[in-house]
């Protein structure tokens, strides 16, 4: 009797857990085989049913000449828009946070706790409350609607969550180690270089996974700070979802949602442990 | 010059970041601050009329929409996705096999971008071909499901796609608590004969405290920031009905040059998580120190 209530529980926790898996997964399933349907299929079959014979050409139109608005090059420029945003964003806001979290961590002066605070704060304030006077300050720069004036934007709000993660890294390395150095006659960035860098890989790979994720997603500062030619790849998808010349093609939506997700997917898989540990570290500040 | 350097060198290396947030965060605050009590349309003028944008944006039917779904939006999304959560932790931490792969399933919505979100859940609650056409061809003739072309019920998709995308995360932080639990709590309390549900009620979900308090925090962080969910997914649509404050802020303050308007907006959002963010760390602060 009593195996048989274990028995019955356990398949009870199985179906749950396994419902719950096919329901976060059915949303890619769907975009999954949309994309791979013609748009007659589409219309007579139905969100689950599995196309006849697989058709890439909804991949290739989302590619390379679908219209994202008046434009119609497919996602292509865009997603390498994108790369070209996201690469050195990731790198500067990754080594400035690396300094800045070696600094607060171990090289405390008088008012860098009250400094760590007052940057802290940026981690959760709105974005909203800032658009307005940035969109006049690269105006002054002469950024407006540049790619470099978006990677100036996404490193100079990446650096707090960078900062938060290296100096939360760094703060559990004990500041004997230090001192000890300094007495061995080694310098500020000695001690950097040859003790912390070495030991910091984990770190790294964490903040670039979530820098490489948050600035890939960004949809917000695409928006407002791109123009016709340096938008990214989330808002080029917008337009494209938006733009109907021609009947609505739900198949090319799709096979355009997919790329765009691609990279973070792929990140996701290869380094999930990582992404993961990012994520609640971002989540639970400190 | 250069000896000052040397000594004082973490301070400079510090100083760039230092000044760029005090310009970029709290100056660029004050900036909006200012330009949410000036009459500014197109450009910055900085003629001050006192109220007048907040008595504009709270008397604005658009705006009250936009609060409404706020609150609506928020307490499902976080109760929902607390539930939801917290319910798949506990069973993923029976020790079920291929835990991991079941874990990674969950929590990859939190890879994608909310656009990619928002064109997914689109393409399947169209009215037309998504799930209403899935339904009718399963047999269930009679099936509707058109809540997002429905000004009532707009919002109500919103919170199915956010909770797909975020619930897993949730799931992830109740798993890490979980798995802090002393054994030997639970094993006392079934030596005891508490029965496994009543070990849950008593003993392991009163530990999570924590745990629930900063997923509610993190959570309610997101729904006031939403912005790209709403824009891929209704659009704010079908009219204003499923607008959040984040879009009316960008609709003002960019496609309708209302800049004193948009910028007022925006103060009442900061406002609003600063009404959630500082008891929480002051909560945290203090239970720090004792």
């Amino acid at each position: 009797m009593n195996n048989l209530q274990y028995q019955l529980g356990r398949s009870f926790i199985y179906s749950i857990l396994i419902g719950f898996a096919l329901l976060y997964l059915a949303p890619l399933y769907v975009m999954l085989i949309t994309s791979l349907k013609d748009v007659e299929e589409i219309r007579s079959g139905n969100l689950i049913a599995l196309p006849e014979s697989f058709n890439f050409s909804a991949w290739a139109k989302a590619w390379s000449s679908a219209c994202t608005g008046s434009d119609c090059q497919g996602l292509a420029p865009y997603f390498w828009n994108s790369m070209r945003i996201v690469i050195p964003a990731v790198l500067m806001s990754t080594v400035i946070g690396a300094c800045n979290g070696y600094v607060l961590a171990q090289w405390q002066f008088k008012g860098s706790n009250f400094l760590f605070g007052a940057l802290l704060f940026g981690c959760f304030i709105p974005f909203q409350v800032i658009l307005l006077p940035m969109a006049k300050l690269l105006a002054v720069l002469g950024l407006a609607n540049t790619v470099t004036g978006l990677v100036a934007v996404h490193v100079v709000y990446g650096i707090t969550f960078t900062t938060l993660f290296f100096r939360n890294y760094y703060i559990a390395i004990p500041s004997e180690l230090v001192r000890a150095a300094r007495l061995d006659g080694a310098g500020f960035f000695t001690i950097f270089w040859r003790i912390f860098l070495p030991m910091s890989t984990p770190i790294f790979v964490v903040t670039v996974i979530w820098q490489f994720t948050q600035i890939w997603n960004d949809f917000l500062f695409g928006v407002v700070y791109s123009g016709p030619g340096t938008q990214p790849i989330t808002v080029a998808l917008n337009n494209l979802v938006n733009t109907s010349i021609g009947g609505k093609q739900y198949n090319v939506d799709m096979a355009a949602a997919i790329i765009a997700a691609l990279p973070t997917l792929v990140v996701y898989i290869v380094a999930g442990k990582y992404f993961v540990r990012g994520l609640t570290a971002g989540a639970v500040k400190g | 010059m250069f000896k000052y350097l040397a000594t004082h060198l973490p301070k400079v290396v510090l100083a760039p970041t230092a000044i760029v947030m005090l310009v970029c965060m709290y100056g660029f605050i004050g900036w909006t601050a200012g330009l949410s009590f000036t009459k500014s349309r197109m450009l910055p003028q900085w003629e001050f009329v006192g109220l007048t944008q907040y008595e504009k944006l709270f008397s604005n039917p658009r705006w009250m929409v936009a609060l409404d779904n706020l609150l609506i939006f928020t307490l499902l999304f976080i109760f929902i996705s607390l539930v939801l959560g917290l319910l798949l932790a506990i069973f993923l931490d029976r020790k079920v096999r291929g835990e991991g792969v079941i874990r990674t399933i969950y929590l990859y919505p939190m890879a994608i971008s909310f656009v990619v979100t928002g064109t997914a859940w689109k393409w399947i609650l169209n009215p037309g071909l998504g799930l209403e056409k899935l339904a009718h061809d399963l047999g269930f003739s009679n099936f509707e499901f058109r809540w997002l072309v429905d000004q009532d019920m707009a919002i109500y998709t919103i919170v199915i796609a956010a909770v797909w995308q975020s619930s897993g995360f949730v799931m992830a932080m109740f798993l890490a608590g979980l798995r802090g639990v002393d054994d030997n709590l639970v094993k006392a309390a079934q030596v005891d004969g508490a029965s496994v549900i009543q070990t849950y009620w008593h003993i392991i979900l009163p530990l999570m405290k924590p745990v629930f308090f900063g997923a509610v925090v993190v959570l309610a962080h997101i729904a006031i920031k939403s912005f790209d969910l709403v824009q891929a997914l209704t659009g704010g649509g079908p009219g204003y009905a499923s607008d959040l404050p984040a879009n009316f802020m960008y609709t003002f303050a960019f496609s309708r040059a209302q800049m004193g308007l948009g910028a007022a907006s925006a103060m009442v959002m900061l406002g609003g998580v600063l009404a959630i963010l500082v008891p929480y760390l002051y909560s945290e602060l203090r239970s720090k120190k004792s």
